[in-house]
């Protein structure tokens, strides 16, 4: 069972990008994990809790919890899902025991990707090979509430033919935020520009990120302003050979 | 949840000078703060954030037993010390003195508590006539606007703005060098200073054990404003309080890095009360007025007090990005950034502007500076939470809630999800060549998915979902 991976693969990825949830799979597999995709899961609740609706934030948390609650690790492609479970689900739950009882078990099993590769697998070198630039963005909630950081750029490190070029503006926020990417358009879309003014300097020709709902806001407005700039999940990077 | 008034921030989105101009401000000061609580010059600056944020929610744990201790030290060296509910209080007591001491002109020094109560128009309503001598607030007393930002008050505006409002306001020639700017409000403001019969000050520390009250600043002229007039009132929050002297040490060393950069201020100033015998200078009589106006309020809310550890820094508005993008004048209240947006509603109620705490994308780059380590994100989540519930009856907040219960329905109930799902290709219009689209089909183009095509483009949806792949390669697997 130690080899063993529950893969959450996150509503966004599920939905919008499977390539990017087929890439996390080969990695985890390359690293000698055998991978589980529950079949029953679905989203961890984060759009209805940073929208202020608690009690369907919570009808949400407590599927997730019946879902993974035997995981072994369970493996999360994304610092915000992850974060949501571990920093807020205790919260939501405070009043429900049982409830509460079951995070306390889930938290420590719940690992982000690059963390999980790092800290648990143990291993820095995949063995991919990806030629070109690329720049790093640190998501906001990997980066501030997983503390998240240098991890992904030791992991880029060992990829072949690949050069990594910081941006100036890597740890300012992409605009997304969830609904708030649709509830201030004219912000959220403002905060995305002064992004990709960011990453276009660096000469980049791909973004890497590890959270796909960033990468679908810069990828959103690199296509929108006509640049030929890719947004790549890193796991589509360290599977890549 | 309430609808959203995003026309408010069209001006200053679609105004390239003025993002230029806080885009860069704003920068500079992150740069400055960046490079003064580094490590290598400050190696104690996670320690002195901890035990600062420890200090504060101490003294608002006791701040019965602080006030008192404050008020009893003041009061023993002369000074008076009268406690204000709110903003009429404070005009009505200082009408009454002004007409006890006959004066008539009022110089004041900046601070914030009094910009929310707009004790200028109270005071000018009451024909007397105050005079703000901190720079950016003389420029902006002149241009009757309200201050941008907490801690830079006129940062909107450039030094070609500023040649323009001094040459319609004070009759001089057009005068755009900074430093040719600076003396001529300098000449003006000192004939000001020297006839003043009050001067008015805030105060960014009242320290309980010594009775005294801190004032830091960079011009001199709060200097100039609490000692050059016969009569001193300061005006503070009762949450400014800490415990004794010896915490200024901590806080001293926060609070310059943390708002411009500086490691210390050019002027720090400890007040301690009137002029006493043998001293040659200082007021002759001195007050500090302590004013409520909602603060009890927050104090009695248990999960949300720490916002009033507030040091007012600024450096949340800084490194703000939301901030950075619509400016000071786009939030409601006189306090701006992501502090503003977690105290106006609690101070002026959920559902003035309750769209405030939502301006935010959550990156946390706000708590990540904050000096005093107040949970930004978190208070913004939970005034998310509240806001909901006391709009509830709206129909904006019943059609969302109505819209997140059938999501979270349809979340536990995985089948009719991947159904759901796999209908998504419905939306599959124009594809831009590139797997991505920019518009969806006209029936579609509403609410959510409108706002989203407004400023990028979308995924076309894949044909099929990360689940239905799996599904084959288990297949293919187990084959």
């Amino acid at each position: 069972m130690a080899n063993h991976v529950s893969l959450f693969v996150t509503c966004i990825i599920d939905q919008f990008f499977p390539e990017v949830g087929v890439a996390v799979a080969d990695v985890l597999e390359r690293a000698g994990y055998e991978v589980d995709f529950p079949e029953r899961q679905t989203c961890c609740g984060q759009p209805a809790f940073n929208t202020g609706y608690h009690d369907e934030t919570r009808k949400v948390a407590a599927h997730f919890l019946d879902v993974f609650s035997d995981a072994e690790y369970v493996v999360v492609p994304s610092g915000s899902c992850t974060s949501m479970v571990v920093h807020h689900y205790e919260e939501l739950f405070a009043n429900d025991p049982k409830r509460l009882e079951q995070t306390r078990r889930l938290i420590p099993r719940m690992w982000e990707f690059s963390k999980f590769l790092l800290e648990v697998a143990g291993v820095e070198d995949l063995g991919a090979r990806y030629d070109g630039i690329v720049t790093f963005h640190d998501s906001c909630h990997g980066l501030r509430a997983m503390k998240i950081k240098e991890g992904p750029r030791r992991l880029l490190s060992h990829v072949r033919g690949l050069e990594l070029r910081e941006m100036d503006a890597a740890e300012e926020c992409c605009g997304f935020g969830g609904t708030f990417s649709v509830k201030f358009p004219g912000i959220s879309g403002g905060m995305a520009r002064t992004k990709i003014e960011s990453i276009k300097r660096t000469g980049a020709g791909a973004v890497v990120g590890v959270d796909s709902s960033c990468l679908m806001q810069i990828r959103g407005a690199l296509s929108r302003a006509g640049l030929p700039i890719q947004a790549l999940h890193l796991a589509q990077i360290l599977a890549s050979r | 949840m309430p609808a959203i008034p995003n026309e408010l921030f069209e001006t200053p989105l679609s105004d390239g000078r003025l993002q230029l101009a806080v885009y860069s401000a704003t920068g500079r000061l992150m740069d400055k703060r960046k490079d003064v609580v580094d490590a290598s010059v400050l190696p104690d600056y996670q320690e002195l954030r901890d035990q600062a944020a420890q200090l504060k929610r101490h003294t608002l744990d006791n701040l019965d037993y602080y006030l008192e201790q404050l008020e009893k030290n003041i009061t023993a060296r002369g000074g008076k010390v009268i406690f204000c509910r709110d903003g009429s209080e404070v005009v009505d007591f200082l009408v009454k003195l002004a007409r006890e001491k006959n004066a008539q002109r009022i110089v004041k020094s900046k601070s914030m508590t009094t910009e929310e109560i707009s004790l200028n128009e109270h005071l000018e309503e009451k024909k007397l006539e105050p005079v703000e001598t901190d720079l950016g607030e003389y420029i902006l007393q002149l241009a009757h606007h309200r201050p941008f930002h907490i801690v830079a008050p006129a940062l909107h505006l450039t030094r070609y703005e500023v040649a323009d409002i001094f040459s319609s306001n004070l009759g001089v020639e057009r005068e755009v060098v900074p430093e040719e700017q600076t003396k001529i409000a300098r000449k003006v403001l000192r004939e000001k200073f020297l006839s003043a019969d009050i001067g008015i000050s805030g105060a960014n520390f009242l320290i309980a054990d010594s009775g005294a009250i801190v004032l830091v600043e960079n011009e001199g002229n709060a200097r100039l404003t609490t000692t050059a007039p016969k009569t001193h009132v300061a005006i503070a929050g009762i949450e400014k309080l800490i415990p004794r002297a010896q915490d200024l040490a901590t806080f001293l060393k926060l609070l310059g890095r943390s708002a411009t950069g500086q490691p210390l201020t050019v002027y720090t100033s400890f007040l301690s009360g009137a002029r006493r015998e043998g001293e040659i200078d200082g007021p002759d009589e001195f007050y500090l007025i302590l004013l409520d106006n909602g603060r009890t309020r927050l104090l009695a809310d248990q999960e949300k007090r720490q916002s009033l550890c507030c040091i007012r820094c600024g450096a949340c508005l800084n490194h703000c990005p939301v901030y950075r993008k619509i400016g000071g004048h786009s939030y409601p209240w006189v306090y701006s950034g992501p502090i503003g947006a977690v105290i106006t509603p609690q101070y002026k109620g959920l559902n003035q502007d309750p769209w405030l705490p939502f301006a935010s994308s959550l990156c946390g780059a706000c708590a990540e500076v904050c000096p005093v380590k107040i949970e930004l994100p978190e208070l913004l989540l939970a005034l998310r939470r509240d806001v909901n519930k006391a709009q509830s009856g709206k129909l904006y907040t019943k059609i969302e809630r109505f819209i997140f219960q059938a999501w979270a329905w349809l979340l536990n109930h995985p089948r009719l999800y991947d159904m759901a799902g796999s209908m998504s290709g419905v939306l599959a219009t124009e594809d831009k060549g590139n797997g991505w689209m920019s518009r969806v089909p006209g029936l579609m183009n509403v609410g959510p998915l409108k706002a989203w095509m407004s400023q990028r483009d979308l995924p076309v949806p894949p044909e099929r979902s990360f689940r239905r792949i799996w599904r084959n390669r288990a297949r293919r697997t187990q084959d």
